[in-house]
């Protein structure tokens, strides 16, 4: 039980969410369709981003000038706690399930395809000559040969950007607290630059996976995992990095007390989950 | 702070009744409005899906290829399961959720109210998308709605929109599930511990905590269809080192879970009533919560049963076969305690408590055949067979739906201050029980004489029970024409004035309020009177 109110605080209604739902109509219809081999299929996609995001910014002014007005009490703050832990959780699973089938593909389809446990002849009738290792595109060599990616070079020095940005964004969350205001807007803008480079050498990486390695998205299951895997992480990563811009912006304009700065706390546990999620992908996507 | 800023801070103070036309809904941010809007959506898509259902047992009245072609079948097969797994099962147990747990627990809305509007109106967006495919060049998903690779490939231009479609259901269980979670664990009045909670409340934090573990697992599985399909990865492609039935171990991760969140709340919603009718506190209130949690957890671990024939090691079947039957403990403490709560009760048998009872028996009788079904050896016989088919509709129909009726029944003059028609109500009672027991009983001995699930035709000495199947499905799909006609009575107020306690001394907080509950139940946190209180 948290901290109780004496009155209990119920918002107003709201127009946000059911614009929400028409962005999401326009975004998934214009997704389908446009993959579906329909050209405007594109425009109505963009349109749905366009009001989705046009909707992220209206609902979240809403809710910030309510908390700045003074609205909320402790029981809403922790409301908003919550809500943001368990959003998390939802996301950890989204991507166990892409590191589920990375386990799965390395210690059971590919050992299998290569005859152990009872496939034999699967091997030997279907895929003769095929090896168990990893990183492999399959019996099948779709997509051609390639070089994997090392773990060394580039994603050693993502770790260390992002390991760094865990770093100061705490000394930020630090500074905040004990109300230094100039220390909060220096840390907290080296954060969401180690962000934003993270972002930009992973493009560059991607570029040299495509340009120079033969590494693409179609790579057999050493392709389909590493992309997908570390292509939803660098979009969290993006999506994290721009959080923290905003809130930069709303350090600037004065907002945040050191006794009340929920929005902060909530884009910190954030970028330490992406944090977590990619010491993940270094051990098993990239070195092991 | 700003003018707006002190306007609608005072609009917030001031209880007001609801706003006025179609703003009420859309804007709604009401848990007693979208508990309102949930629970007709879900009749709506219960209705559509059940006609479907008609079509389908149509066509397997008598051998042979009647009325619809086999693609057209498949399709109804696969968009009937789907329909009424995210639109009518689930959507009825949020609505539920949210008329019922801010009112049991003290609180004066969901903790979340406009993210639980958003949670509603995704829904008639995914279903939308999922409906439109109908109408589409190559027609609507027909590969089942497990949705297995390779067959769901070959759908034609539905196929991106029943991943979205899945997709927003996923996000809108997602948001309803944390609401419900921050809700139950953050808006309890400070008197109601945990263990004080209504055994509804309890099995919907449960379930709220599998829907948040295992909807995003689902939609990572749904997205490498996707790849798979659109942009060429290898997923569940072995040529590249994939594996389709990958894709049925991450679907039954997700998929096993979600049966349980269909039939908790129903657990819970029969634990509120039995007592109500028994006249005596539920048996083992502590017991249950135990043993609500172990079959969650349980839930977990138990998957691959789903694929015992996919050719999966021994070891594996197995360790399958063992959890599987493991749950049927938890289960049994369930329905020992609803049996022990009526010894000696003084029982009354109004219609909740009917279908309560008739819960009871028939969800057991479900159960016993997943027991049966756990067991690899036989398994491969029963594998895709009518017999599964007789299984998961004993557990859903006169499981779950028998328990979403219940609870309508019960709780339906708290929520419109009129009594429904008793008499009417036990005839549709009487009619349901009757007629799914004539549709789904006669499976078991189909399946278990060899007749396959999902075809539109069959061999001629199958022929006597699918004709007394369908005439089953369609007294039973009349019979709720019956309790529309109920509910829409009972809206519009043509019963006796109900009080507000509505039944014989019931525990629990809603009953402690005026029938209908007021627009904002609780606007301080109300004491929890020693009468009204659990355990």
């Amino acid at each position: 039980m948290s901290q109780t109110a004496d009155h209990y605080y119920v918002p107003h209604e709201s127009h946000w969410p059911i614009v929400g739902s028409i962005g999401l109509l326009l975004l998934m219809v214009g997704f389908s369709s446009w993959l579906n081999g329909s050209a405007p299929g594109f425009w109505i996609m963009m349109s749905g981003v366009a009001v989705v995001v046009f909707m992220l910014f209206g609902w979240f002014s809403n809710v910030i000038s309510e908390s700045v007005g003074g609205l909320y009490n402790g029981q809403v703050d922790m409301s908003f706690r919550m809500g943001m832990f368990w959003f998390i959780f939802s996301e950890v699973m989204f991507f166990s399930a892409f590191f589920g089938a990375l386990y799965y593909a390395r210690n059971m389809s590919v050992p299998w395809l290569g005859g152990s446990s009872n496939n034999f002849f699967t091997n030997l009738l279907l895929w003769s000559g095929f090896e168990n290792v990893w990183p492999t595109n399959g019996p099948g060599n779709v997509g051609g040969e390639f070089i994997k990616m090392g773990p060394f070079g580039l994603p050693l020095v993502n770790t260390a950007l992002l390991l760094s940005s865990s770093v100061t964004v705490t000394i930020a969350h630090h500074a905040l607290i004990e109300n230094r205001r100039g220390l909060l807007k220096f840390f907290l803008a080296a954060t969401f630059i180690l962000g934003f480079i993270f972002v930009f050498l992973q493009a560059e990486e991607y570029v040299e996976a495509y340009q120079h390695m033969n590494l693409k998205l179609t790579t057999g299951i050493y392709g389909s995992t590493f992309f997908m895997l570390t292509g939803f992480h660098g979009m969290h990563v993006t999506i994290g990095a721009i959080m923290l811009l905003i809130v930069w912006l709303r350090v600037m304009k004065g907002h945040f007390t050191p006794n009340s700065h929920f929005a902060f706390e909530a884009t910190a546990w954030y970028w330490h989950f992406v944090d977590v999620v990619w010491l993940g992908l270094y051990v098993f996507v990239y070195w092991l | 702070m700003s003018s707006a800023v002190t306007a609608a801070n005072e609009h917030d103070h001031d209880h007001h009744g609801p706003a006025k036309g179609l703003k009420r809904w859309l804007y709604a941010t009401n848990h007693k409005d979208i508990g309102t809007m949930y629970l007709v959506f879900s009749g709506l898509m219960f209705f559509t899906g059940g006609f479907m259902a008609l079509i389908i047992r149509s066509e397997l009245f008598t051998p042979g290829l009647q009325f619809v072609a086999p693609n057209f079948f498949n399709q109804m097969t696969t968009m009937h399961a789907l329909i009424m797994v995210f639109g009518a099962v689930m959507p009825a147990f949020v609505g539920l959720a949210n008329w019922m747990i801010p009112m049991m627990i003290g609180a004066p809305d969901m903790a979340l109210p406009r993210m639980n509007n958003w949670s509603f109106w995704i829904l008639p967006v995914a279903f939308s998308m999922l409906l439109a495919t109908l109408f589409m060049p190559g027609g609507a998903p027909a590969g089942g709605w497990t949705m297995y690779p390779p067959l769901v490939l070959q759908t034609g231009d539905a196929f991106p929109f029943l991943i979205f479609s899945v997709h927003l259901m996923g996000l809108s269980s997602i948001m309803g599930a944390i609401n419900v979670i921050v809700t139950i664990i953050n808006m309890r009045t400070p008197d109601m511990t945990l263990l004080k909670m209504p055994m509804f409340v309890w099995t919907w934090l449960i379930t709220a905590y599998l829907l948040i573990a295992v909807m995003p697992v689902l939609a990572g599985a749904v997205t490498m269809l996707l790849t798979d399909q659109f942009f060429g990865t290898s997923f569940f492609l072995a040529a590249g080192g994939g594996d389709p039935v990958m894709f049925q171990h991450i679907f039954w991760f997700f998929g096993h879970p979600e049966v349980y969140i269909m039939i908790l709340p129903a657990f819970g919603v029969v634990s509120e009533i039995i007592p109500t009718f028994a006249r005596k506190p539920l048996f083992g209130h502590d017991s249950m919560v135990y043993a609500a949690s172990s079959i969650a957890f349980l839930s977990f671990i138990v998957w691959a049963h789903h694929m015992f024939t996919v050719g999966m090691p021994l070891t594996g079947q197995l360790f399958f076969m063992f959890a599987t039957m493991l749950i049927a403990v938890p289960t049994g403490v369930k329905v020992f305690n609803w049996t022990a709560t009526m010894w000696k009760g003084a029982m009354t048998f109004e219609t909740p408590m009917l279908f309560s009872l008739a819960f009871l028996f028939l969800f057991t009788i479900g159960g016993f055949s997943g027991l049966m079904l756990a067991v690899v050896s036989s398994d491969i016989q029963y594998h895709d067979s009518y017999f599964v088919v007789a299984h998961f509709h004993y557990v859903l129909v006169p499981g779950s739906i028998f328990a979403i009726m219940a609870a309508v029944y019960y709780w339906l003059p708290k929520w419109t201050g009129h009594m429904y028609n008793e008499k009417l109500g036990q005839v549709h009672f009487w009619l349901s029980t009757i007629f799914v027991n004539v549709t789904f009983f006669p499976m078991h001995f189909l399946g278990l004489a060899g007749m396959p699930r999902r075809i539109p035709d069959y061999s001629t000495q199958f022929t006597d029970f699918n004709s007394i199947a369908s005439i089953g499905a369609i007294g039973f799909g009349l019979s709720q024409l019956l309790f529309v006609y109920v509910v829409i009575q009972c809206v519009r107020k043509q019963g006796a004035k109900a009080s507000s306690e509505v039944w014989e001394h019931p525990k629990g907080l809603e009953w402690t309020v005026p029938s209908p509950a007021p627009y904002h139940t609780f606007n301080d946190p109300p004491k929890v009177a020693a009468e009204v209180a659990f355990s």
